[in-house]
């Protein structure tokens, strides 16, 4: 049936989540007949149902999330290594990764990108293979091989044609990019390069070398690796390495849809509110490719408590459990000499708010009934 | 080099830079200092898209899997 538009501003007005008026006008459409009076009845269960299951006041939702993710966490791999369907990359799977979002970690143990194309570049296998190329970090290795001449003193570099045609860079340009990074006069003949180091001894040959194949001749520095892969019915590039912002300029790049699995590079580039989102995503990702089932709540709590601050700060000593107001709690987490120590110096109080601190002088806990305080009012006042 | 938006990226949610007369209401509704709202950077490449200074409110409204939209606030700090 057709709802009246007075029905939809009643529903509008109420105090719900939008997914949950959305559920009731599309249950409600689909009902054959309902009465004003059934109407009223169903609104009313349904606010009263969404009440009953809110969180109530004073439950301890931190201590829920903890429990909720951590006991799942103990059924998680413990090995740190894994192939993640992806072609030949290595990514941190399991309990390892997950400790590595919550520990807010600079630079993940495995930085990896997901690179998605422009819908002309998605669809063209030869395309996605142009960006990949573009992307992909390319040093002298890639191009050919590198020789030293004790002989002469020199370092020879040997082109290949083909190597250089299919990453589109001429030899001219490896000889000027090689001569601003080493600053040393690079001789060309065709596609050999001849370096010669600064004094000829063989020790700074030998150093030359090693500069030599760390220079990035094109590319994305740090992205080392690129791997096409078809997904539906668009081309995919994952990578080994992490560079958001470089690569989010590139050609034939999305950036509405390309994504890293580095926290802190999300924060940096695309800001807090992104971070809090990709915690949340790598979080669920992480439990469910283990075949773990935790309620999107608890690891929204997590990740609004990381991110509240507006820096990514880890569930740990240096972030959210070293910055409890109350000492006794810090010093029953981690590292407790110092944390009295320097309460005593400072002169510090503990108003036993919290939990822990409650516990340990052995008081109730103020939460739940616990948090509920009795104020008497003497008789004569409430006779009078 | 192209500019592109950062809101436009699929991980961020939109934000909304509020006026000191809406920032007020906001306060009021819930009853808190703006001292205590979560925070965000005023270097955050979104508040800096957005023109935000510091002291200002942020109104995001995030996509939320359970309730399909939240609506969150948060205080611009340097």
């Amino acid at each position: 049936m057709k709802l009246p538009d007075a029905w939809l501003k009643r529903i509008d007005e109420l105090d719900l989540p939008i997914s949950l008026k959305e559920a009731l006008i599309n249950g409600l459409g689909e009902a054959e007949r309902v009465t004003e009076e059934q109407f009223e009845t169903i609104l009313r269960e349904v606010v009263e149902d969404y009440e009953h299951a809110r969180a109530e006041p004073c439950e301890a939702v931190g201590v829920v999330a903890a429990q909720s993710i951590g006991e799942p966490g103990t059924q998680m791999t413990m090995r740190t290594f894994h192939y993640a369907g992806v072609a030949e990359i290595n990514v941190t799977l399991g309990l390892p990764r997950l400790i590595e979002i919550v520990d807010a970690r600079k630079i993940p143990s495995t930085p990896t990108m997901t690179i998605r194309l422009l819908p002309e570049y998605a669809s063209d296998r030869d395309m996605a293979r142009e960006v990949a190329w573009a992307i992909e970090a390319t040093s002298i290795l890639h191009l050919g091989s590198i020789a030293t001449d004790l002989a002469e003193m020199n370092v020879v570099i040997e082109l290949n044609e083909d190597a250089m045609a299919q990453r589109k860079i001429t030899a001219e340009e490896v000889a000027e990019k090689l001569r601003e990074a080493t600053g040393l006069a690079v001789d060309q003949r065709g596609s050999t390069l001849i370096m010669a180091p600064e004094e000829p001894s063989y020790r700074e040959l030998l150093q030359l070398v090693e500069r030599i194949k760390k220079v990035t001749l094109k590319g994305v520095d740090g992205i080392k690796r690129v791997v096409i892969r078809k997904e539906g019915d668009e081309y995919v590039l994952y990578t080994e390495g992490s560079s958001l912002k470089e690569v989010l300029e590139f050609e034939g790049v999305d950036p509405t849809r390309t994504k890293t699995n580095n926290i802190n590079e999300i924060c940096e580039v695309l800001g807090i509110e992104a971070a809090r989102n990709a915690i949340i995503n790598e979080a669920t990702d992480t439990l469910r490719e283990q075949g773990l089932q935790v309620d999107v709540r608890h690891i929204m709590l997590v990740a609004d408590i990381m991110t509240c601050d507006g820096d990514v700060k880890q569930i740990g000593r240096h972030g959210v459990s070293g910055e409890k107001a109350s000492v006794l709690a810090r010093a029953a987490f981690e590292v407790t000499v110092n944390h009295i120590l320097d309460a005593a110096i400072r002169g510090d109080v503990d108003d036993l708010k919290g939990v822990t601190e409650n516990v340990i002088v052995g008081q109730p806990i103020q939460l739940g009934t616990g948090d509920v305080q009795l104020v008497a009012k003497r008789i004569d006042e409430v006779v009078r | 080099m192209k500019r592109f938006a950062v809101q436009d990226h699929e991980l961020v949610p939109e934000h909304i830079l509020l006026t000191p007369e809406e920032a007020q209401q906001v306060l009021e509704q819930y009853g808190v200092e703006a001292r205590y709202l979560p925070k965000i950077h005023v270097t955050d490449p979104v508040a800096e898209e957005i023109g935000a200074k510091v002291g200002d409110i942020i109104k995001i409204k995030r996509k939320s899997p359970t309730a399909k939209e939240s609506i969150f606030y948060r205080l611009v700090i340097d």
